[in-house]
């Protein structure tokens, strides 16, 4: 296996659960509802994910796990910003703290334990494929699964009734209240897809990138994922591009310190940060091409006027 | 069932000042069954959390030492948040303060003089204030959301001081710990108290939030950043601009959580260490809210919250439970604090019977 395959392979491991918890936020921007709380489902998924699968020795009822722990955790948010009308921002903020209180409180025995790895789901003939092979068919089953849902997502969104409904929400719920959507339901539904999917992209950090727990595991993730949706400008395959954009990004340090380049090892553990303010910055910048893409009710509270 | 609300015609004065006492009710009564899920007696938990902490002197001044940078940050926190710009880097200003204030005792550590002291102080701010001006700058400017930016910042703050601490600031003298060398006693940060242990941040933090309190209820300024903060074009109307908003509240948080970081470098830890926050940038954010952003109810909320850390380090002596319950105990206030503040704006109606009737009704 060469060198760059051997790096590809990486960026891959550590791009997925970017992916994963962009898109879910994604869907769940695109409804109208901005959740900060993608690191604490997050964290929550790699939490879950890891003890269900210590407890049953499966990682694949982890994931399961870890989905679940993710939708429940959000239904939180949901319940105190959609019912109770509670401000966006600091709900989702205080479901982060929440969640690295919670995740390093429930699976502090498993501090140490050494888990068990999501198997390689191998293609027969395709992963036989000289370079590309190895890299796309001979993959764990989160990765495969984050591509599918992005495809699903894009033709959700822009291909079936319901995701025009979906995105009608997002752009003004006044008008699709006053159709007969279910403003309140459709939002519902889409928080719980965006903490089901960051519970899947917790699950990967603890079957897959490094399987075992460790405290606040998920580093920022969540955080950087929120800006991928604003850099993908809420268009699901630029999560892709970004995803991987960042994933090559946070690898770099492995690689500059194998390298034996003599730069301080914390000055590129910081470039993923750095990396996201540079994007946000270049995304942002361009004020009329923001306010296009963003959904127009982001962020806003809906009571059905009676 | 189904739960409604109904918008009030005006803010209820009752439910604004009992909300946050309900959910620091509904916090103690889910901590009680925390405690419980972890087979501990919840009353003997919550009283060595939340009552023993506070019946010994020393314990007092520990009290005093945790909530002042947990004020001094919130009081700059709420200005941001009632103006509607969400700094939530405090951490990393504070880190940026602690850094800055520290120039003086570390790097020319030869100087002494009572104008140390003083001179650490305005560094610190200046620190804070400057790191604070990279998102501010970012978001007035370039129109970069503040949040993400002031967020990521924190982690780069973080790793810049473990970079000092382990590389070109560490104690030459110091066995190879990652530290700096100890403050010189013209570099400490004085007790209020003689014979006590709390330092100055303390009064720092009380001054602090008189003044914000002051400017906020009395002074033009104040009702600008309220105007602002609910309708940027009601503001613009009446001649305010929003970007100097930015700037002004960003500075002035920025300025007072650094001014936390270097009181409780200067006065409690005495020298810079990798870590030198028990994550009072975030907490600080409960405690603003908490206190309804209202400077004179965070003076309150930052003992409150002070009382939740020492109170964890209480039951891991007497109960034997690790530290963990902090971070849920502070998760959950927030929530509830949150959920509580509806009752202020809305009243809050379960409908227990079908939607169907009454739209039979003729009430929708």
């Amino acid at each position: 296996m060469g060198i760059f395959e051997a790096m590809l392979l990486t960026i891959i491991t550590a791009a997925t659960p970017l992916v994963l918890a962009a898109i879910g936020e994604l869907v769940t921007e695109r409804s109208g509802v901005l959740n900060l709380g993608v690191e604490g489902m997050m964290v929550m998924g790699a939490a879950c994910g890891f003890i269900a699968t210590q407890a049953t020795g499966s990682p694949y009822i982890g994931i399961l796990a870890g989905i679940a722990a993710g939708a429940l955790f959000s239904l939180l948010f949901g319940f105190l910003t959609l019912t109770l009308v509670a401000n966006q921002v600091a709900t989702g903020l205080a479901l982060t703290i929440l969640g690295l209180g919670v995740s390093s409180m429930i699976a502090e025995p498993y501090l140490g334990q050494s888990g068990i790895k999501l198997p390689q789901i191998v293609f027969p003939v395709l992963s036989d494929i000289p370079f590309l092979g190895p890299v796309l068919f001979k993959q764990d089953l989160i990765f495969y699964l984050s591509i599918a849902l992005v495809a699903g997502v894009n033709w959700f969104l822009f291909k079936s009734r319901a995701g025009l409904k979906l995105r009608s929400v997002g752009d003004s719920h006044a008008s699709a209240h006053a159709l007969g959507i279910n403003v309140i339901r459709t939002r519902y539904l889409a928080v719980m897809f965006g903490g089901a999917s960051a519970g899947l992209a917790g699950a990967q950090l603890s079957l897959v990138y490094t399987p075992q727990w460790a405290e606040n595991m998920s580093a920022g993730r969540g955080w950087i994922a929120l800006a991928l949706v604003v850099f993908a400008s809420w268009r699901p395959w630029r999560i892709v591009a970004g995803g991987y954009l960042f994933g090559a990004v946070s690898i770099s340090q492995l690689y500059a310190q194998a390298f034996g380049i003599g730069i301080p090892s914390q000055l590129l553990s910081a470039l993923p940060y750095l990396a996201t303010i540079i994007v946000l910055i270049l995304i942002s910048h361009n004020r009329r091409m923001t306010l296009i893409n963003t959904p127009a009710s982001l962020g806003k509270s809906f009571v059905p006027d009676r | 069932m189904r739960i409604e609300l109904e918008r009030r015609p005006g803010v209820s004065k009752l439910f604004s000042i009992l909300s946050p006492f309900i959910a620091l009710g509904l916090t103690l009564i889910f901590g009680g069954i925390m405690f419980m899920m972890l087979g501990k007696d919840p009353v003997a938990a919550l009283y060595s959390f939340f009552i023993e902490p506070l019946t010994e002197i020393w314990s007092l001044h520990e009290l005093a030492i945790k909530a002042a940078p947990l004020i001094l940050i919130a009081v700059g926190l709420s200005v941001c948040y009632r103006s509607n710009n969400w700094n939530i880097g405090a951490e990393g200003q504070f880190i940026m303060g602690a850094i800055a204030g520290s120039i003086l005792p570390v790097v020319f550590y030869e100087w002494q003089s009572p104008l140390v002291l003083p001179l650490m102080m305005l560094l610190g701010m200046l620190g804070g204030a400057l790191f604070a001006g990279i998102p501010a700058f970012l978001k007035a400017h370039l129109n970069t959301n503040e949040i993400l930016t002031s967020l990521m910042l924190v982690y780069v703050a973080q790793l810049f001081l473990d970079w000092l601490v382990r590389g070109p600031w560490r104690n030459p003298g110091g066995m190879n710990f990652p530290e700096t060398r100890t403050f010189d006693a013209t570099a400490i940060l004085p007790e209020m108290i003689a014979s006590g242990r709390a330092h100055w941040g303390f009064g720092f933090a009380i001054i602090a939030a008189i003044l914000v309190w002051f400017m906020m209820r009395y002074t033009l300024k104040g009702f600008e950043i309220t105007v602002l903060g609910q309708s940027q074009r009601a503001g613009r109307f009446a001649g305010f601009s929003s970007r100097k908003m930015i700037w002004f509240s960003m500075l002035l948080s920025g300025a007072l959580a650094g001014l936390a970081g270097i009181a409780e470098v200067s006065g409690a830890i005495q020298q810079l260490r990798p870590v030198i926050s028990p994550g009072y940038g975030f907490t600080a954010i409960i405690v603003a809210f908490l206190g309804r952003l209202n400077p004179l109810g965070i003076v309150v909320a930052g003992l409150v919250l002070a009382l939740t850390y020492l109170g964890g380090e209480a039951v891991q002596v007497s109960l034997q439970i690790s530290d963990k319950p902090i971070r849920v105990f502070q998760g959950l206030l927030l929530f509830f604090v949150l959920s509580c503040d509806t009752l202020i704006h809305y009243k809050i109606r379960m409908m227990w019977y079908d939607l169907s009737e009454t739209a039979g009704k003729g009430t929708r």
